[in-house]
Formats: structure tokens, C-alpha cells, sequence
């Protein structure tokens, strides 16, 4: 059975920005993206697309990506059709910045409902900025779908949807009807990487381009339901002890002799 | 409205931990707030669940009976949820990060049309406006938040294990207890638990182990992973991983500790050529002591380490162990 599917995808602050790197500014309560560190496509993000594509190659179909956001990188975003995608729809608003968990997962359900008919929304199960993973679980409430989250295997049939649900010691067996929203965990493997011929057909496609005010949202819905009061850096309280020796062999046992001295072991 | 909601779980015939740690940081919010503090208990009253968490700080208990919560169907459980917030309209509703209520408690936020706090370390009441202030790890540890909820109707907050301690069990406490019989309808259950697959796992537990001894990426591979194991023996401790070294397919995701894996909380941490990515450290902050062996001393896993050798793993690990043996056997 051919699927049809879309996966919503988030441009975010590269994770692995060093900690000295990492800046708010207090007065807007964001992040400054560090200079010289491009953004990149949410890990998770990028697994959901692996599940897709992986549903695609086995079954046939087609995967569109669905993103919301503000300062695009197109190199970056364009990895998910490098990967294999097929189509790319780009929700380009500054608003989308303002907009907390609820509007964020009403404009992009509106987004869904206005793309097509899709068998499956794939998301990632958080990202790495806010690390909410509300956004999926909205977008399957507003359009009363059924969710399962955590996958870790997605399988399509004829008759609806099978998820492996990660769990900290195994894994939940879940079945549903079609069409049904899944988040997907890195425990479904790593994303494959672009082929030089994937990167040279990323090229020739041109994204959608949209604005929150083309999805025609009922203004009184978006109101915010939360509000940042405060975002800061913690101060770490404690102070190392660095534990040294003649060698590293001999730092190793003075580490050991000085957790016995301090009572820990 | 008014009120603060506990969204209870049970597990093996108990209120679990986590709810009983929910009640004591309900209880904090309700006398902040001059309101009570209700429990949802799903499943009927069977063992004395009523008065083990009045006992623990609840006002007013609603037991939920229905034929559909005999399973643990998640949508079961959150249409039962649904059916005591809409009886009881409390200000504040609780549940925890655990499996299921991480996600119950956003769906139903969104069902009620309201805001929802996830992974919440601190929460508190604003004296001006007597609504709540949530503090929250974002950026995978590397900056904390503070929110709070403009809107009118319920505040939800999803609350991160192990930060409130559960009261001390009162049994004088005395408390109302309600019955409710939602009837709830068949097709509230949309995606169905079929089955669950326990992995085989030996020894103690990660979650609850008193020493845990993790690796990661500067192993190299999967065979250092034995040394790993042979010292959090030593210890009668468990082994642990970074993500790293789960994604790189070295150890089974079962062993990874950090935001995205389990969250740990040992008397005595030990990490082996793992940089301290915030997002690791958001699965360990609550250990009493961190011990960090890397290479690189600029590593993010010294501004957590209570103490740490800077130098190559693979000479500073056998001496430790062995050390660590000596001492022990003495």
C-alpha cells in the first residue's frame, strides 16, 4: 500500500554548541545562535524522516516536510529532500517566533489540513531547543487524531499503523487506525546520509513558501497560554577537585584513595 | 475553579512514587493559593489507594471506575483524566513526566484549550497575580526557564521525578473521598496497547542503583565497555552510557542515561571519557557526587564533577579499579 505521508521538521540552534558559546539575551528572553555555528534540522526531526523514507522505499508513496519557522537556512533545511523527501512546505514568519506550544500546533495542523491528504504525520518526539515535544501531541488533538509517541519502528499495512513505543526496558506494541500522528525516537537508528545524486535533486526543487496569515487562523485561538518570565544560564555550584599523580596510572589511585578519605566509597 | 489536581498513577496495586511526590508539591501550591488539593485515581479504590494518598496530603479523592480502565490504554486513562478535570475545574492540575504522563498531561491541555509547563524542577506561586511560576530545563539543560500561564482555566504542569520529596504518610489526615463512573465510550480508545516487551536485564536496576558507572563516545567502541561493567560490579552498582555510545550501536538504548534516556539519581556517579553534553547531565544532576575521568580538561563534565582526574581513560581506569578493589576488600 502507497503511503502518504508528512513529516513536520524544526530548524533549531545547533545542540552541540559548546556550553562557552551558548548566549541569551535577557531582554528578549532568546537565544543568540552562536557566530559561525549554522543551525541545523532537529535531531529527532531528522529520525522522523528516516521513518518516512524507510516507509517509502519498502512501500511506495510520497513524504512531504512540513516546517514552521523564521531565518531559514536553506542548506540546512533543504537536508530532508537531500535525504529523499519529495516535497517541502516552509511556514516563513516571524510570528512563528512568538507563537508558544498551542499556536505552534494550530497553525501547523491548519498547515496539514491545507496541504493534502496525508495516511501519516511523523514528528520527532521533542527538539532540542525547548524540548516540550507538545507540538505533535497538539497537532493530533486539533485534528482528532489518534498519537502514539516514542516510536521506535513504524510499520504501514492495509489494515492501519503498527509503533514500537520505547520504554526505558523494552518497548510498547501499538495498533491504529490510519490516518494517526507518530513522534519518532533515536532508537529507530540513524538518518541516512544525503546521496551526492539526493543533494543534486534537493536543488532543483523550490519549498512552498507560506505565511501564517495564508493558513487563515482564527486570531482569538492564538493567544498565549504561557509566557517565558525568565530565561538564564544555572550556575553551577560546585568546584572540581582535580585529583593529580606522577602518571595517570598514579592519579587513578590517588582518585580512589581520596573518594575512601572523603567517605563516598 | 479552584483547586489543585493531582492526575494519580498506580503501578502493582500502589499509588506510585511520583504521584506521592506530586501530592507534596500540590500540597505546597494549595496552601500558597488558600485552596485544596485533589487526587484522580483511575482503576477503583482497591487496597486502601483513597487513604494512602490522603494520608500523603490529599483533600478530596475522585476514584474513577469504568470497565475501559481495566487495560492501560493511555487514551482510556486520558479521557478518564479529562472526565475529573471537568468535574472538579481546578486551578492547577498535576501529573508526572513519567511514560504515560508525559504525554496525558499536554493532550489534555490541549483538550481544555490551555497552557501546559513540561519537565517542570521548581514550581511556585506568584504572591501579585496567584498564578503559578514553573521552572524548566530547555536547551537540553543548558538554560533554565521561568513561565507562568496569562490565560484563565487550569494550569497544567508536567513535573519532573524525584525533585518535590514525598510527605511523610499522616494517617490522622482525613479527607472526602468521590466516586465517579464516567461511562466512557469505546471509541475514546484510538490507538491501542497490544502488547509490551520487557528487555532481559540483569542486576540492578539503572534508576536504582546507589553507584552507577557510565561511558561514552571516548571509549572508541564497544569492548572498553567490559571494564565499565567490572568496576560498577566492584560497586554492586549498574553500568551507563551517553547517547553517543547508544547511537553509535556500542551498548542497547536500555543503558543510555541523559534527557532523552533515564534519568539517574545514585549516591555516586562515576563518567569515563564522557564530555558532559547538558543534555547527558539533565539525566544525572540529581547524583550526589559526580567523578569524572577525561582526557580533555575543558570538558563540560568538570563544572558538574565534584571530583575529577584529567588523562587518558585506559590509564587511569585500571589503576582506579584496581584501587577501588584494594579498598574495598580491605
Amino acid at each position: 500500500m502507497a503511503v502518504n505521508i508528512l513529516v513536520c521538521v524544526k530548524q533549531v540552534v545547533d545542540p552541540e554548541t559548546p556550553a562557552s558559546a551558548f548566549r541569551i539575551d535577557s531582554a528578549t528572553k532568546k537565544v543568540v545562535p552562536a557566530a559561525g555555528i549554522p543551525p541545523v534540522v532537529n535531531g529527532f526531526c531528522e529520525n522522523a524522516v528516516e521513518a518516512a523514507l524507510q516507509i517509502k522505499d519498502a512501500q511506495g508513496g510520497s513524504v512531504t516536510v512540513l516546517s514552521m519557522g523564521s531565518g531559514f537556512v536553506m542548506d540546512v533545511m533543504k537536508k530532508p529532500l537531500s535525504m529523499g523527501a519529495d516535497e517541502m512546505i516552509l511556514i516563513d514568519d516571524e510570528a512563528a517566533l512568538d507563537l508558544d506550544a498551542f499556536g505552534t500546533a494550530y497553525a501547523l495542523s491548519e498547515a496539514i489540513r491545507d496541504a493534502g491528504e496525508f495516511d501519516l504525520i511523523l514528528c520527532g518526539r521533542q527538539a532540542s531547543d525547548w524540548d516540550n515535544a507538545h507540538v505533535p501531541l497538539g497537532i493530533a488533538e486539533l485534528l482528532g487524531l489518534p498519537c502514539i509517541t516514542l516510536a521506535q519502528k513504524v510499520e504501514v499495512a492495509e489494515n492501519g499503523l503498527l509503533v514500537h513505543r520505547a520504554l526505558s526496558d523494552g518497548y510498547e506494541v501499538f495498533e491504529s487506525p490510519l490516518p494517526a500522528v507518530v513522534t519518532v525516537s533515536n532508537e529507530l537508528g540513524e538518518p541516512r546520509y544525503p546521496t551526492l545524486r539526493g543533494i543534486m535533486a534537493a536543488s532543483r526543487k523550490r519549498p512552498v513558501t507560506k505565511t501564517i496569515g495564508d493558513l487563515g487562523l482564527d486570531e482569538s485561538r492564538l493567544g498565549a497560554r504561557l509566557q517565558t518570565l525568565d530565561l538564564y544560564i544555572p550556575v553551577s555550584e560546585s568546584e572540581v577537585e582535580i585529583i593529580e599523580g606522577e602518571d595517570e596510572a598514579e592519579a587513578g589511585r590517588n582518585l580512589a584513595l581520596r573518594l575512601r578519605e572523603e567517605k563516598i566509597i | 475553579m479552584a483547586g489543585v489536581l493531582v492526575l494519580a498513577e498506580v503501578e502493582d496495586g500502589r499509588v506510585q512514587s511520583s504521584s506521592l511526590e506530586l501530592l507534596a508539591a500540590a500540597r505546597k501550591l494549595a496552601d500558597a493559593l488558600g485552596e485544596e488539593v485533589g487526587a484522580a485515581l483511575l482503576g477503583g479504590d482497591g487496597g486502601g489507594l483513597a487513604d494512602s494518598a490522603i494520608a500523603h496530603g490529599a483533600d478530596r479523592v475522585y476514584v474513577v471506575d469504568d470497565p475501559l480502565l481495566a487495560g492501560t490504554q493511555i487514551d482510556a486513562h486520558l479521557a478518564a483524566y479529562q472526565h475529573v478535570a471537568d468535574e472538579a475545574s481546578p486551578s492547577v492540575v498535576l501529573i508526572g513526566r513519567t511514560q504515560n504522563g508525559r504525554d496525558i498531561g499536554p493532550r489534555l491541555a490541549f483538550r481544555l484549550g490551555v497552557g501546559v509547563a513540561q519537565d517542570c524542577v521548581n514550581l511556585d506561586v506568584d504572591a501579585d497575580t496567584g498564578r503559578v511560576v514553573a521552572t524548566r530545563p530547555v536547551y537540553g539543560g543548558n538554560a533554565l526557564a521561568k513561565v507562568t500561564f496569562p490565560g484563565d482555566g487550569p494550569q497544567v504542569a508536567v513535573v519532573r521525578g524525584k525533585v518535590f520529596e514525598p510527605l511523610e504518610a499522616d494517617s490522622s489526615r482525613s479527607g472526602e473521598v468521590v466516586n465517579l463512573q464516567p461511562g466512557l465510550d469505546g471509541s475514546v480508545v484510538k490507538a491501542r496497547l497490544v502488547d509490551t516487551v520487557q528487555s532481559e536485564s540483569e542486576g540492578v536496576r539503572l534508576e536504582d542503583a546507589t553507584v552507577v558507572v557510565s561511558g561514552g563516545r571516548g571509549l572508541g567502541g564497544p569492548e572498553p565497555f567490559e571494564q565499565i561493567e567490572e568496576l560498577a560490579k566492584l560497586f554492586g552498582g549498574a553500568m551507563g552510557a551517553s547517547r553517543a555510545a547508544c547511537d553509535a550501536g556500542w551498548l542497547d538504548h536500555s543503558y543510555q542515561v541523559g534527557l532523552t534516556g533515564k534519568t539517574i539519581t545514585p549516591d555516586l556517579y562515576i563518567t569515563v571519557a564522557i564530555s558532559g553534553a547538558s543534555q547527558h547531565l539533565a539525566g544525572c544532576s540529581g547524583s550526589k557526587f559526580i567523578v569524572a575521568i577525561n582526557r580533555d580538561a575543558e570538558a563540560n563534565i568538570f563544572k558538574e564533577a565534584s571530583f575529577g582526574v584529567v588523562g587518558d581513560w585506559k590509564n587511569v581506569l585500571p589503576a582506579f579499579t584496581e584501587t577501588v578493589r584494594e579498598l574495598l576488600e580491605s
